[in-house]
């Protein structure tokens, strides 16, 4: 199950410098710490605001439909990047669509979850088949699940960042609105917004990041970083801006700790990208756990910080 | 557009000075004003039942509206089809002196029953910027200093304005009802509208806060001259900072001075069943009689500790 790596791995030195040298000495390992870059910044801001509009769950949908697409675009010989883009697009379309029927002009409606999983039970199936017939596949469906850093290419790099911009062009354009419609669609309804079309785009950019995601992080952790970085720099602060800012570092921080470390140790990335991230939640929640606990006798700590 | 109704706003700024005015409108309209609303032969459909027809309406500047009616007999929909959400299907209806839907800038909105839930990990000033500038696309990418303070103090100013102050900058989420409720009211304030529409905004607070909230409309519409419709479902906390009533009913509507129209023969009217309004000893009114139970009245009354009930009625 673990990779067929050199039984002697790399060492770590404590000697920052030269282990850092050493590590990117690697044409694979600097195209690792691209992927992870590009992919940990799209996704702690879309991350953002699908926490704010609360669409963890078309989130998740969308990222196990990832599955079956890789491994039916690999089983049908094209490239798994095809797979991932196109049907992760597809099903965050088809959300939509059903979301619209469902009503609720923002967040996606609880009437919706059940057909969406059904629908998403049998997709990971599908996969699963997909994987089944493809007896080649490189690592089974572990590296689709969970996720793998050995043998991105520049190319792939390239794709990824080109998304990536126009993911991240797409929301800058849209993310006063957005941020209006998910936090009071209401009265940004009748203000002019077009909640039902920003919630559409929203959910096609999320298909596109969540596709991102689940080629570093694997299908089943791309929540490590859509969500996690995003829940923990919410349960911070309270600022949009710092909010996406500290999202965005924490998934970045996540990502590369996470490939340094797997890159000495042999055991999966996806388990340290989420580990760390999962660190950083639970160092947040405490902090905030203990402000407000010594918030009822000395209030003003984090109000300093929040209107700093 | 924007004109005459600049000019309508400033002639009664001048001509009503002191927070209330009497209260003498409907009869008689002012003749240069370009009323706020304007209602004729107003009908509204949903699912192909007609909710009230044949509305007659006229609104003018500054003037503190309630729309009463029991449960499910079309108020929030009259809000909608001020906002231009839902056509009319009958008759005319303008706001501002435009289409509904087209002023929709210079109106605030405060839809019913909202609330955030500790989960919603956002300020209550940013709550209340959206409503200044949420609208816009695309980043403000180089910061032109001038216009960023003015919009920052612009949200100050109006979190100032309703008594926000201490907590604007907590997560909305961890802001009581009512705390959460004024910033909303901030919020529709913003834009400095010329309109409020409030649907229930005291819906979802208990007494004393509703009467704080109403208190705090009330000045808000006197003091900078904002015509308020309110959707209210009981009459008593408002009634007395109100100038005008619209009462729906059985399909229909009758709107005057609230002691035109909550009397025992107009309700009975609209009705088309015996209702009785009675007067307290010091000078409230309570409704008796009409499809909802009037409990909750006879009980806000011991308690509600509204200041002058005596001198709007009377």
């Amino acid at each position: 199950m673990l990779p067929a790596e050199p039984v002697a791995g790399p060492v770590w030195s404590w000697n920052l410098l030269t282990d850092v040298q050493e590590m990117w000495s690697f044409p694979f390992m600097v195209n690792a710490f691209r992927a992870g870059a590009i992919v940990a910044v799209v996704s702690a801001v879309m991350g953002y605001f699908v926490v704010l509009r609360r669409q963890t769950f078309a989130a998740h949908t969308v990222s196990t439909v990832a599955f079956p697409g890789a491994a039916g675009a690999v089983l049908l010989g094209f490239s798994a990047v095809y797979g991932y883009f196109s049907l992760c697009v597809a099903a965050a379309v088809i959300i939509a669509a059903i979301g619209w029927r469902g009503g609720g002009g923002g967040s996606g409606g609880a009437d919706e979850s059940a057909l969406t999983g059904t629908v998403q039970a049998f997709l990971l199936a599908s996969g699963f088949l997909f994987i089944a017939l493809y007896k080649g596949l490189l690592g089974g469906p572990q590296t689709i699940l969970f996720g793998t850093f050995l043998g991105i290419t520049t190319s792939q790099v390239n794709v990824l960042l080109g998304v990536g911009a126009v993911v991240l062009a797409a929301l800058a354009l849209i993310g006063r609105p957005l941020l209006f419609a998910s936090v009071d669609p209401q009265v940004a309804a009748a203000r002019g917004v077009p909640v039902r079309a920003l919630s559409v785009i929203f959910l096609v950019l999320l298909g596109a990041a969540t596709a991102e995601a689940g080629q570093i992080t694997g299908t089943l952790l791309v929540f490590a970083l859509m969500v996690i970085p995003a829940a923990t720099a919410q349960t911070v602060t309270g600022r949009p801006g710092a909010g996406l800012t500290l999202a965005v570092l924490l998934a970045l921080a996540a990502t590369w700790l996470g490939l340094t470390t797997a890159y000495y140790w042999p055991y999966p990335l996806g388990f340290f990208v989420t580990s760390y991230s999962f660190a950083g939640y639970l160092l947040a929640r405490s902090g905030r756990a203990l402000h407000t606990r010594l918030g009822r006798t000395a209030a003003p700590l984090l109000n300093k910080e929040a209107t700093a | 557009m924007l004109h005459p109704i600049a000019k309508a706003r400033e002639a009664a700024g001048h001509t009503v000075p002191p927070p209330r005015p009497g209260a003498e409108p409907l009869a008689t309209p002012a003749p240069d004003d370009v009323p706020v609303l304007a209602l004729r032969g107003a009908a509204v459909r949903v699912a192909g039942r007609t909710l009230w027809s044949g509305v007659d309406l006229r609104i003018g500047a500054g003037k503190f509206v309630a729309v009463l009616g029991p449960n499910g007999v079309g108020k929030s929909t009259m809000v909608k089809v001020l906002l231009g959400a839902l056509p009319a299907a009958e008759g005319e209806v303008r706001v501002l002196g435009a289409r509904p839907g087209q002023a929709n800038h210079r109106i605030g909105y405060l839809p019913q029953r909202r609330s955030f839930d500790a989960s919603m990990r956002i300020r209550g000033v940013d709550v209340v910027r959206l409503g200044l500038d949420g609208d816009r696309w695309g980043v403000p990418l180089w910061p032109s200093g001038a216009r960023r303070r003015a919009a920052r103090q612009r949200v100050e100013e109006v979190i100032e304005l309703v008594g926000a102050s201490a907590y604007a900058h907590r997560p909305i989420g961890n802001c009581s009802g009512g705390e959460q409720q004024r910033l909303l009211i901030a919020q529709a304030l913003v834009r400095r509208p010329q309109l409020l529409l409030l649907d229930e905004p005291s819906d979802s607070l208990d007494l004393p806060h509703q009467s704080a909230v109403t208190a705090l409309i009330s000045q808000i519409c006197h003091q900078e001259n904002v015509t308020v419709v309110m959707v209210a479902h009981d009459v008593n906390p408002i009634l007395p900072h109100l100038d005008q009533v619209v009462y729906l009913a059985e399909g229909g509507a009758a709107s005057g001075t609230p002691e035109e129209v909550i009397t025992s023969s107009t309700l009975t009217r609209l009705y088309g069943t015996p209702v009785e309004v009675l007067r307290t000893s010091d000078g409230r009114l309570a409704v008796v009689g009409q499809p909802e139970a009037p409990a909750r009245h006879t009980d806000r009354h011991t308690s509600a500790p509204c200041a002058g009930g005596g001198h709007a009625a009377g």
